[in-house]
């Protein structure tokens, strides 16, 4: 079937199976492999997205649900070679090894950081219990969002 | 594989009345799991996630509506004054499943794992269900028939869930092996209604379906009354009373051993959750709280 879906603020149009994901429809059919494809059962977070500016794992939502709607990928975040202030403090914070669930983390903590820009540990915990890291242990994770959000001095990203 | 993306409810109910087979979708948290893993390969879908109708939420002349559509997120930020039913919301899955995930889809699915199941049984709330035909109420007991099955008719959609609103402190629950992103091992959902002077208590993941624990909450309401508790407060039933009441709620368990837990822990579990859960009841109306 048909899907018409603003992809970081373009109207991209694909054709994909009737039963595919929106993370089958960003990475098969549209060629955006930032969003990663890990467990597609919502339990890992590396296919975050926002759909309508909410927070979803991209495996879980039906590509025909997203039809007509605005997604925001991790691709989004930034243009040319500049890395978004959550980005660059993951590289500094050394939250990144493997880095394949990397994109989900950028995204969710994105997300948190828009709606608290100064959250304490338990709030940081909490907003990323969706997203699974298999290499850092978390430790790093946790300094990187606290390094973003000093970076962006409690103003809105 | 058929999609159907209709834009109203009247128009989601005519095609599920000529395609019966076609299996609605809302959140997607339990049913794109199914897809994605290659569980289950529906005819046709039915997207609900556009129905306005099924949105709704709020207060209804002395009741509460809860839509099928609102998500786990809504609930906790439109219902905080539905204390249990916002903690259990919060008690699902991670961010990004309370943003999608619905109370109408953890009724669809009817897991007796489902975190909002307790409670809607605790609130004893109808189930409105409706077809091309028109609308009906059914209560709870009656909707949720046994493990993942309900008695929704094949045309039919679910609307939403309607209680009464109770005054009185309540709360839920869940025992599971770290603090998000669990499927319950037990859970359970209390509420005392101040104005019936009635105990009502529910359990999740602990039988074939939600059960109440019918003998546990006249016993408590009784040795409440004996305490003159429901009038004062600061009069509280006994504490041989608060265990046999745990005891009692313990009782009506239904469990089974599975990779989650033995029944005999999940039992344990129930009488621990019972225990608490009726002391922040006790506590709360003495401090003067969520009345
Ligand atoms: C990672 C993860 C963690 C989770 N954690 C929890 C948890 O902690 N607690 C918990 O209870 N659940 C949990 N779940 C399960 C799931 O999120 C819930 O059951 C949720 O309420 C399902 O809602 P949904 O809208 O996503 O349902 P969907 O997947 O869209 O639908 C579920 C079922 O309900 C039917 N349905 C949906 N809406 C209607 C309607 N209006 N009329 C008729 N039928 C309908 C569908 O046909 C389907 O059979 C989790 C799931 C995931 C993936
Ligand atoms: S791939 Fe979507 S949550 Fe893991
Ligand atoms: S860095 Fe490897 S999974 Fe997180």
């Amino acid at each position: 079937m048909r899907v018409r879906v603003r992809v970081n603020g373009a109207w991209r149009t694909a054709e994909v199976w009737p039963g595919a994901s929106l993370l089958a429809l960003l990475r098969d059919a549209l060629g955006l492999c930032g969003s990663k494809n890990a467990c597609e059962q919502g339990e890992c977070g590396s296919c975050s997205v926002w759909l309508d500016g909410e927070l979803v794992c991209a495996c879980l939502v039906l590509a025909a649900q997203a039809d007509g709607r605005e997604v925001r990928t991790v691709e989004g975040l930034t243009t040319g070679e500049d890395l978004h202030p959550v980005q660059r403090a993951f590289v500094e914070a050394g939250a990144v090894q493997c880095g394949f669930c990397t994109p989900g983390f950028v995204v969710a903590v994105v997300d948190l950081l828009s709606r608290d820009p100064d959250p304490d540990e338990p709030r940081i915990r909490e907003a990323l219990s969706g997203n699974l890291c298999r290499c850092t242990g978390y430790q790093k994770i946790l300094d990187a969002v606290r390094l973003a959000a000093s970076k962006l001095g409690g103003s809105s990203p | 594989m058929d999609v159907f993306v209709p834009r109203t409810l009247d128009e989601a109910l005519e095609i599920k009345a000529a395609r019966p087979d076609a299996v609605p979708i809302a959140g997607g948290t339990d049913l794109m799991v199914e897809l994605n893993l290659n569980r289950r390969r529906p005819r046709a879908l039915l997207d609900v996630s556009r129905l306005a109708e099924l949105r709704r939420c709020g207060r209804e002349d002395g009741a509460v509506f809860l839509g099928a559509g609102v998500s786990y997120t809504r609930v906790i930020a439109e219902l905080p004054e539905c204390v249990p039913l916002a903690q259990a919301s919060r008690a699902v899955g991670s961010p990004q499943i309370r943003n999608r995930g619905t109370v109408g889809g953890n009724l669809g699915t009817a897991s007796p794992a489902g975190d909002a199941l307790p409670v809607l049984a605790a609130y004893d709330a109808e189930i409105v269900v409706a077809t091309r035909d028109g609308a009906r109420a059914l209560p709870w007991a009656q909707f949720l028939v046994g493990p993942k099955q309900t008695a929704l008719p094949p045309d039919g959609l679910i609307l939403g869930a309607r209680w009464r609103i109770a005054r009185g402190p309540g709360s839920f629950s869940k025992v599971g092996t770290r603090n998000a992103m669990v499927i319950a091992i037990a859970s359970l959902c209390l509420v005392l209604d101040e104005e019936q002077r009635a105990v009502r208590v529910a359990l999740g993941s602990v039988g074939p379906t939600v059960l109440r624990a019918p003998d546990a909450e006249a016993y408590a309401a009784e040795a409440m009354a004996r305490a003159g508790t429901w009038d004062d407060p600061a009069a509280l039933p006994a504490p041989r009373e608060i265990e046999e009441w745990a005891q009692r709620v313990a009782g009506a368990a239904r469990p089974i051993d599975d990779v989650r837990g033995t029944a005999a822990y999940r039992r344990h579990a129930c009488a621990a959750l019972a225990r608490r859960a009726l002391r922040w009841a006790l506590e709360d109306r003495r401090a003067g709280g969520r009345a």
